[in-house]
């Protein structure tokens, strides 16, 4: 039994030598060796979107030699980001769990020659230690649904915010505009702000309280999808109409496919765009390094939209549906 | 004469007092009795219940009171399985949040190439179940077994739980349009009541009739109190605390059921996030001790409505989110706290020096 083990042990350690050799060997075949880390895949219906446009893009036939490395702990991510440093990457694409702890290693890539590119989140680092960084502006985010909103022209707003897990950056923008706007407007009220932690459930319950409360609004501004579903079943058990001609105006985030569903059939309002296509800006830039041009934009920000009801077409849920 | 009398009545109040004070469901009542009264106080509407319809024209009664028992009822079945689980192997299964998301992804899985027909829905529930007990009987093992800590041997599944319930749609968020998949997580046409309650009054019913009727109560405080000597009386300790889990895991796909039914629809890294610590704490609030032995089911049950009559008391005054968390700490601490057996010992010898005292004063 041991010696079989023994035996399986060293079938392994061989065969695991001579797939290295032979990546290798494609390396020379001028393949651009790139290391992705990113967050886990099932962080979120964003971020299987997001890895999925990663994995799409950087394959062999587009010239690629890429390793993906998936880790919602920032330190684990640094880990990683060693890792491949040492395995002498050409780039290292990086969207950070946290903001912090990245200047060590930071330094040490570009020592060894690597250029960083970040996407989707940003570090607090000195920018000279990457070349570029794609990320979402979540306060524009929330900026666009909010003028949106001023545009429906209602004479008193009475919203439920259904906030995020408290503190994430997605939090934070989509909640800032909400706040400076009913700050500076006597017509904007928030009948209640509170904190659903992405979680349907929770929002449910959230808008089942001011129901039952007997409170009137008119807005529901949930800071993702989820949320927004799970108000939209407590405004159905309760009969309170919603969407395009309802009482009760109904925001998301994020845009995923059957969000985008509600728009079309009009049960919704509103969708604001989170877009996690970072791939081909990140294959321009790499692009453009190789041959040798500088890059202008160190920041690129991402372009996204917001979907109305009454605008949205099939054709949108199919190209921006995640 | 008639002095004598009356101190001897109001005597025995106090050491009936006493002795309620005794009883394990002493504390989830008066946590209820306290939440009831604060709520009275502050606003009476807090419990006017209201029929009114839903958006398919169908009756549904709403008000502060359905909610409560509606949300509650996850809880309740979980903290069914929970206090098994407890009783027998003295620590608790802190998988159940990534479990229901597996069990939640499986029916979602099998129901979304397939049309939505009672048939259907049964085989998804039953695909569920098996699965749910398959990685229950995995916990079980591993604690009856390999004698791993309950709490590290779950510490798998509630790390890896997520994963493979996203692994098994392939990562895909699958939606349900059917309306009637929906209704194991809202209200049935013509029945105003929320579906999740008749389901955990099922379960309660169930249980209730499974401990009255089978030796599975006594088998589990037995091995919980002592392990040797059960199997010295013929219990195989191992047998018991495995078909503990199991019973849980079989809690779990019931609670998946519901979620998914909610919603008609799944979000991995969010669903049931956090439950388990709210099914510990609610064997906890029933006065069970979480080193295992002996247990009472019903305070376990009451201690869930407790923790769901606590969230929506906090939704209705409109707690700050970030604030949210500390209160409701605050009330645990105090009510883990009352619950202590060293507390209790304490005011109950307080009690009696009372009772002492006023039954002196009186002669």
């Amino acid at each position: 039994m041991k010696k079989f083990l023994a035996l399986l042990v060293t079938a392994c350690l061989a065969f695991s030598a001579f797939a290295c050799s032979a990546k290798k060997a494609e390396d020379d075949n001028g393949l651009i060796k790139v290391g992705i880390i990113n967050n886990d895949p099932n962080e979120s219906g964003y971020r299987t979107a997001n890895d999925k446009s990663m994995k799409e893009m950087f394959t062999e036939e587009n010239g690629y030699d890429a390793s993906f490395a998936y880790s919602l702990k920032n330190d684990e991510q640094i880990a990683y980001a060693q890792q491949f440093i040492q395995d002498e990457v050409d780039y290292l694409l990086i969207s950070a769990a946290g903001t912090s702890g990245w200047d060590t290693v930071l330094k040490d890539a570009k020592d060894a020659g690597i250029q960083v590119i970040l996407f989707d989140r940003t570090i607090d680092a000195d920018d000279s230690l990457y070349v570029a960084s794609i990320v979402s502006d979540m306060a524009k985010e929330g900026d666009t649904a909010v003028s949106w909103l001023a545009d429906q022209g209602l004479d008193e707003y009475n919203v439920i915010h259904i906030q995020g897990v408290m503190g994430s950056a997605a939090q934070i923008g989509r909640s800032g505009a909400l706040d400076k706007k009913v700050a500076d407007n006597a017509n904007w009220n928030l009948v209640t702000q509170q904190t659903a932690e992405w979680n349907a459930d929770n929002a449910q319950q959230i808008v089942q309280s001011v129901i039952d409360s007997g409170e009137s609004f008119n807005v529901i501004y949930a800071e993702n999808d989820d949320m927004a579903k799970g108000a939209v079943a407590a405004l159905d058990a309760a009969n309170i109409s919603h969407g395009i001609g309802g009482d009760v105006i109904v925001m998301g985030f994020d845009c995923n496919s059957w969000a985008l569903a509600e728009l079309l059939a009009g049960n919704w309002n509103y969708d604001g765009q989170c877009n996690p296509f970072q791939a081909s800006y990140i294959d321009a830039i790499i692009k453009d390094l190789e041959a040798g041009k500088e890059i202008t934009e160190k920041v690129v920000i991402l372009e996204e939209k917001g979907f109305s009801a009454d605008s949205i077409t099939q054709a949108d849920v199919d190209q921006y549906g995640i | 004469m008639t002095q004598k009398v009356s101190t001897k009545k109001s005597g025995s109040f106090l050491e009936t007092v006493v002795a309620l004070t005794r009883k394990q469901f002493f504390i989830p009542i008066a946590a209820l009795t306290i939440l009831v009264l604060f709520n009275l106080i502050m606003d009476p509407s807090f419990f006017a219940i209201k029929l009114g319809t839903n958006s398919n024209g169908d009756p549904v009664l709403s008000g502060y009171l359905i909610t409560i028992l509606n949300n509650a009822s996850e809880l309740v079945i979980l903290a069914i399985g929970m206090t098994l689980v407890t009783s027998a192997s003295g620590g608790q299964d802190i998988s159940v949040g990534s479990t229901i998301a597996i069990a939640g992804s499986v029916i979602l899985r099998i129901l979304c190439n397939r049309p939505i027909t009672v048939a259907n829905m049964l085989f998804a529930f039953l695909v569920a179940a098996i699965v749910s007990m398959i990685f229950g009987a995995f916990n079980g093992v591993l604690v009856a077994y390999f004698k791993i800590q309950p709490m590290i041997a779950t510490l798998i599944l509630f790390t890896a739980g997520r994963s493979i319930a996203a692994w098994i749609n392939n990562n895909t968020l699958p939606v349900i349009n059917d309306p009637t998949f929906a209704y194991f997580g809202n209200f049935i046409p013509g029945i105003p009541v929320p579906t999740p309650f008749f389901i955990a009054a099922i379960c309660v019913i169930i249980i209730t009739l499974v401990l009255k009727f089978t030796t599975l109560g006594l088998y589990s405080q037995a091995v919980g109190i002592n392990p040797s000597s059960s199997r010295l009386n013929g219990i195989d300790p191992a047998k018991v605390k495995l078909i503990t889990y199991i019973i849980l895991g079989l809690c779990v796909a019931v609670v998946g059921l519901i979620k998914v039914s909610r919603i008609s629809t799944i979000n991995y890294s969010v669903v049931a996030k956090d439950i388990e610590m709210d099914a510990i704490l609610a064997v906890a609030l029933g006065g069970n001790s979480l080193g295992g032995g002996k247990f009472n089911m019903a305070s376990s049950i009451m201690g869930a409505y407790i923790i769901q009559f606590l969230t929506t008391t906090l939704f209705k005054f409109k707690v700050e989110s970030t604030a949210l968390p500390a209160y409701k700490a605050i009330v645990v601490i105090i009510l883990v706290v009352l619950s202590a057996p060293v507390v209790r010992e304490k005011m109950s010898a307080f009690w009696k020096k009372v009772t002492s005292k006023s039954a002196k004063e009186a002669a």
